[in-house]
């Protein structure tokens, strides 16, 4: 099946250090909270570039300040991104950031308000950004292979025509171009519950799941148990979930983990916002089930297209990864078409088979990949979520 | 298939299945169909059930397990008649 995908070619940017991308953003990111007011005056001063305010930056420490830089120097390391400009409130933690999207070997530039105040600030980053955007847009689309586009996925607003045809779908695209060698990622740490036995089996082997299973058990106990104040029934399913008719959280996570398919399995667990080094093949992101969290940090890992099944309809985008929705809920689609890409309610009148809608979607993901603007982007769906492990300093 | 099938059940071993039409009203002779091997029987639904929402396909007795997928998705909390609207009113998580 997967051989009709063998050598497909898609039309996207090469970058400095050999990655594909398939949107060629100018990026203005703010370092802290407090440097979201200069860089949404530079993105509104030089046209062509896109801001991403943030909530977070201050005081955070440990773990929780490694997986902020991680997110903030991933998203500006994304082959989504031509070039980067950095503002912080001071220069230490603003060139650390520098430097490690500079590792990627893009232009990148910094900037800290301390000294300067926003306006000089914005005027020297503007001229920066104004530079960018002259480079940027001399960047052509050149042939690439289809195998090197690096596609995550999250379900969200799920109902039970997800299970029985959005997620299978996507389920059916990894099952196809994973063998031709892209690199996949799910995740959804705590929407795995009521599944995780199957999940565990979807490991490439015994210890790869072990330390799967370990890491969701620690999720459970650390996290849900030692939080709750109640049972998790209004949270996981959601309100919306349960709307759409998911009763427990066993029948989310069995739907949930159609998303991979009939046979593929996952090579190895990637923390939060962590980027894969072990090549080509599905990774499970330990994440958020909450959208806008997880598709941005599944972005700062490095994934360029992200495929997001829904039942209900969620309406969520990226800054800068474009987002294809895809539903089969003939409801969603008579009352929210404007937010859908992909169609494939058929699956539910018996009239598409799972293979078919299976290549609808990889139509679209090259469509894509070649420019096409999903909903979600022509709509101006910019959610760009940072995950918080505990309160700052 | 010829016919728009109101019920789709994923598993030969599942005992409740989800409706897939809009405005399903009680008393309608559904056509059912099982995803895994496509095969059809037809079942009465007793009451007017939304799209996306799970009707029983047997008679379940409360502490039984209701069954999705072929797998284990939540116990029975409240007898449930065969055609009955299956949600969070008669089956509840053995998980949270």
């Amino acid at each position: 099946m997967s051989l009709g995908y063998e050598g497909r070619k898609i039309m996207g940017y090469r970058r400095e250090e050999g990655r594909v991308g398939v949107r060629n953003h100018v990026l203005i990111l703010p370092l802290d909270d407090i440097s979201n007011a200069a860089c949404e005056a530079v993105a509104n001063n030089i046209k062509g570039t896109i801001a991403i305010p943030h909530a977070y930056g201050r005081l955070q420490f440990g773990e929780d300040l490694e997986l902020h830089f991680k997110t903030i120097i991933g998203t500006g390391s994304n082959p989504n991104i031509a070039a980067c400009v950095v503002i912080g409130i001071e220069p230490g933690w603003t060139q650390r950031v520098v430097d490690g999207i500079a590792a990627t070997g893009k232009p990148v530039e910094g900037f800290s308000i301390e000294q300067n105040g926003d306006l000089k600030t914005i005027m020297n980053a503007s001229r920066a950004a104004k530079e960018m955007v002259h480079y940027a847009t001399e960047i052509q689309r050149e042939e690439c292979d289809i195998s090197e586009l690096w596609i995550s996925t999250k379900c969200g607003e799920s109902d039970t025509t997800t299970g029985l045809g959005a997620n299978p779908t996507v389920g059916n695209m990894y099952d196809k171009l994973l063998p031709v060698g892209i690199t996949g990622c799910f995740g959804e740490t705590s929407e795995i519950t009521g599944a995780e036995h199957i999940c565990r089996r979807r490991a490439v082997n015994e210890e790869v799941g072990d330390r799967w299973y370990k890491m969701w058990k620690t999720y459970q106990d650390e996290v849900i148990f030692a939080h709750q104040t109640d049972d998790l029934s209004d949270s996981q399913p959601t309100k919306g979930n349960i709307t759409g008719g998911l009763t427990t959280i066993e029948e989310k996570a069995l739907g949930n983990l159609e998303k991979i398919g009939r046979t593929s399995m996952y090579k190895e667990i990637l923390g939060p916002a962590e980027t894969p080094n072990s090549g080509e093949g599905l990774y499970f992101m330990d994440s958020s089930s909450a959208a806008a969290e997880c598709v941005t940090i599944m972005a700062a890992g490095g994934f360029v297209i992200h495929t997001f099944p829904t039942g209900q309809g969620n309406v969520i985008g990226h800054p800068i990864v474009p987002v294809i929705k895809i539903t089969a809920n003939p409801r969603t689609i008579r009352t929210m078409s404007e937010h859908i890409d992909v169609d494939v309610s058929g699956i539910l009148r018996r009239e598409m088979t799972i293979d078919q809608a299976g290549d609808v979607l990889i139509e679209m993901i090259c469509r894509t990949a070649n420019g096409r603007n999903t909903a979600a982007e022509a709509l101006g769906h910019r959610e760009f979520s940072m995950t918080k492990l505990y309160r700052s300093a | 298939m010829a016919e728009i099938p109101h019920l789709l059940v994923h598993n030969r071993r599942d005992n409740v299945g989800v409706v897939v039409v809009e405005n399903l009203e009680a008393n309608t002779n559904m056509l059912c169909c099982i995803t895994e091997d496509n095969s059809t029987f037809r079942l009465t639904s007793k009451m007017d059930v939304p799209i996306g929402h799970k009707i029983a396909l047997l008679d379940l007795k409360s502490g039984e397990t209701a069954t999705k997928y072929g797998e284990d998705i939540g116990k029975i909390v409240t007898d449930v008649a065969q055609g009955d609207h299956v949600h969070t009113h008669n089956c509840k998580t053995k998980r949270w």
